[in-house]
């Protein structure tokens, strides 16, 4: 693993959104959307329920704020590698001595630096205008952090495969991805709120026990470890497994000679 | 066809390399020898095998089998460290369009560690007729200019093997006369071993050394373009190309090198 190479292409994406601040409009724009409609939504929810429950409904903004954290990081990853195929800059990637690793490195940065931005605006104006502070999650919120980031590189690396494996006609997968999971690990509710059926699901993925973990300490200021453990153990799964069926998917479109129909349609 | 062995380093070579498509052979038992300091010609009819065999050679496509070295060392085993000593310029390939050209190469002469790269990268510009376009947006670019700033990417780390895909497709003569001009110029001051296809038969006289003509995916014709002219009586290349892409004349079954 070259750092001066995976330097080089996080350097390309810093170029492209310098150059082009549209972009950087889209990495704030959305997330301002849901967390003003959230926001009011909960406002409402307060003004009109017990005192108690008002406060802890204050919930919706943190999940809308550690939602984004997953969805960000996927995205870096995903888009990332959109970006060369819609510049037609694909091909001069792999044909660079450039590792799978530090291609996929540089696109975890980028993942990285994307949630930076939107996390940092959204939890400013979540504080600012429903007086809704993240920092409440106290060292929790580093964890936490990590874990949503790991599991949504991991998306991002599945997403990124399955566009690979199907070219472009299955590129909106890279936005539809996670909202597939969203449902099932309870980012807005409780796992003992879902079906019995559905439940043992949910913990299946390393979000679950985030989110679950995240109201507990909203609630009480204190979380189980067991939750952490679970995510940290269930993200190395998902991060091997994700890196292998990546990787896999390559040597398959380079076996069956789609690289380049792929890179230069 | 030389009858003297070439003594030069091999620098990439194929052996027996076949490439199916769902059965179809995209290559067939594709053998040949590129050396220092060689400007090898790849060509052939649309179809012939030309693109497969350069995306093998690349990496891009895996072989169905035989073998293929470069700088003596099997190619997908060392595919990272043959890319550090290689680069590749293609027309159906294109460097980010919405960056400036000087971050477009800012960003791949740090891929290659190049050092000192402002200075190598207004070198090269500066060789290609190209320094006012530094603050340009690549998308912006003419096809001409665009293909001489791929170019300067391409001699960005000084390759001793580059490999050309249709370097002057869609360049007016005059600067695919320049474009020609350059890369023989610094092919021949630095003793690159270039691998090159075109369809255009003037850059393949100008520039190559040898040629080998694909047809259905096997070679069928190999030597210096005067010998190829010589051996279809024809006075130009062009000619040549289009008794073979039609009637896949064999001009004479092409001499096997010896075994190292």
């Amino acid at each position: 693993m070259n750092l001066r190479i995976i330097s080089a292409l996080v350097m390309r994406y810093l170029f492209l959104y310098s150059r082009t601040p549209m972009r950087l409009v889209e990495l704030v724009f959305w997330p301002l959307v849901d967390l003003v409609v959230w926001g009011n939504v909960t406002v409402f929810i307060q003004k009109n329920s017990d005192a108690k429950f008002g406060e802890f409904i204050l919930f919706f903004l943190g999940a809308m704020i550690l939602w984004d954290i997953l969805f960000r990081a996927q995205q870096g990853v995903a888009i990332s590698f959109l970006e060369d195929v819609w510049t037609r800059n694909l091909l001069n990637v792999f044909v660079a001595p450039v590792r799978t690793a530090e291609y996929l490195g540089a696109t975890f940065v980028v993942g990285f630096l994307r949630i930076l931005v939107t996390c940092c605006v959204m939890s400013l104006v979540s504080w600012i205008g429903y007086s809704f502070n993240i920092f409440q999650l106290q060292w929790w919120l580093l964890p936490f952090f990590l874990n949503l980031m790991v599991f949504g590189w991991a998306l991002g690396m599945i997403s990124t495969a399955l566009i690979l494996r199907w070219g472009q006609a299955a590129e909106s997968l890279a936005w539809a991805v996670p909202f597939f999971i969203q449902p099932v690990v309870c980012v807005f509710y409780r796992v003992e709120d879902m079906p019995a059926w559905s439940r043992p699901i949910a913990w299946l993925f390393p979000a679950t026990p985030i989110f679950e973990g995240m109201r507990e300490v909203m609630k009480s200021g204190t979380m189980n470890w067991n939750y952490l453990w679970l995510s940290v153990g269930l993200n190395v799964i998902y991060l091997t497994l994700a890196g292998a069926l990546f990787v896999w998917v390559l040597n398959l479109t380079r076996k069956r000679g789609l690289l380049t129909k792929f890179a230069t349609q | 066809m030389s009858a003297t062995p070439d003594t030069r380093e091999v620098v990439l070579e194929a052996r027996e390399l076949t490439r199916e498509f769902d059965g179809v052979k995209a290559l067939d038992r594709f053998s040949f020898k590129l050396h220092r300091g060689e400007v090898l010609g790849l060509l052939g009819a649309n179809g012939a095998g030309k693109t497969t065999a350069m995306n093998c050679l690349l990496g891009l496509t895996l072989p169905t089998s035989g073998e293929l070295n470069a700088f003596g060392l099997p190619l997908q085993a060392n595919r990272i460290s043959i890319l550090q000593r290689s680069n590749f310029s293609s027309a159906y390939t294109a460097l980010p369009g919405n960056l400036l050209v000087w971050q477009n190469l800012s960003v791949f002469a740090r891929i290659y560690g190049v050092p000192n790269p402002k200075k190598k990268i207004a070198e090269l510009m500066e060789l290609l007729e190209i320094s006012h376009l530094g603050k340009r947006v690549t998308g912006q670019l003419s096809a001409g200019e665009s293909t001489r700033v791929n170019l300067v990417k391409a001699f960005l780390n000084d390759p001793e093997l580059l490999m050309l895909d249709e370097p002057t497709a869609s360049l007016d003569p005059d600067i695919a006369d320049k474009v020609r001009k350059v890369v023989r110029k610094v092919q021949r001051e630095r003793s690159i071993a270039i691998l090159y296809t075109s369809h255009n038969m003037r850059d393949i006289e100008e520039v190559c050394d040898r040629v080998i003509f694909l047809h259905k995916g096997k070679i069928v014709c190999e030597g210096t373009p005067t010998e190829i002219m010589s051996r279809s009586s024809s006075n130009n290349l062009e000619d040549v190309f289009i008794k073979i892409a039609r009637d896949g004349e064999i001009l004479d079954e092409p001499k096997k090198e010896e075994a190292p």
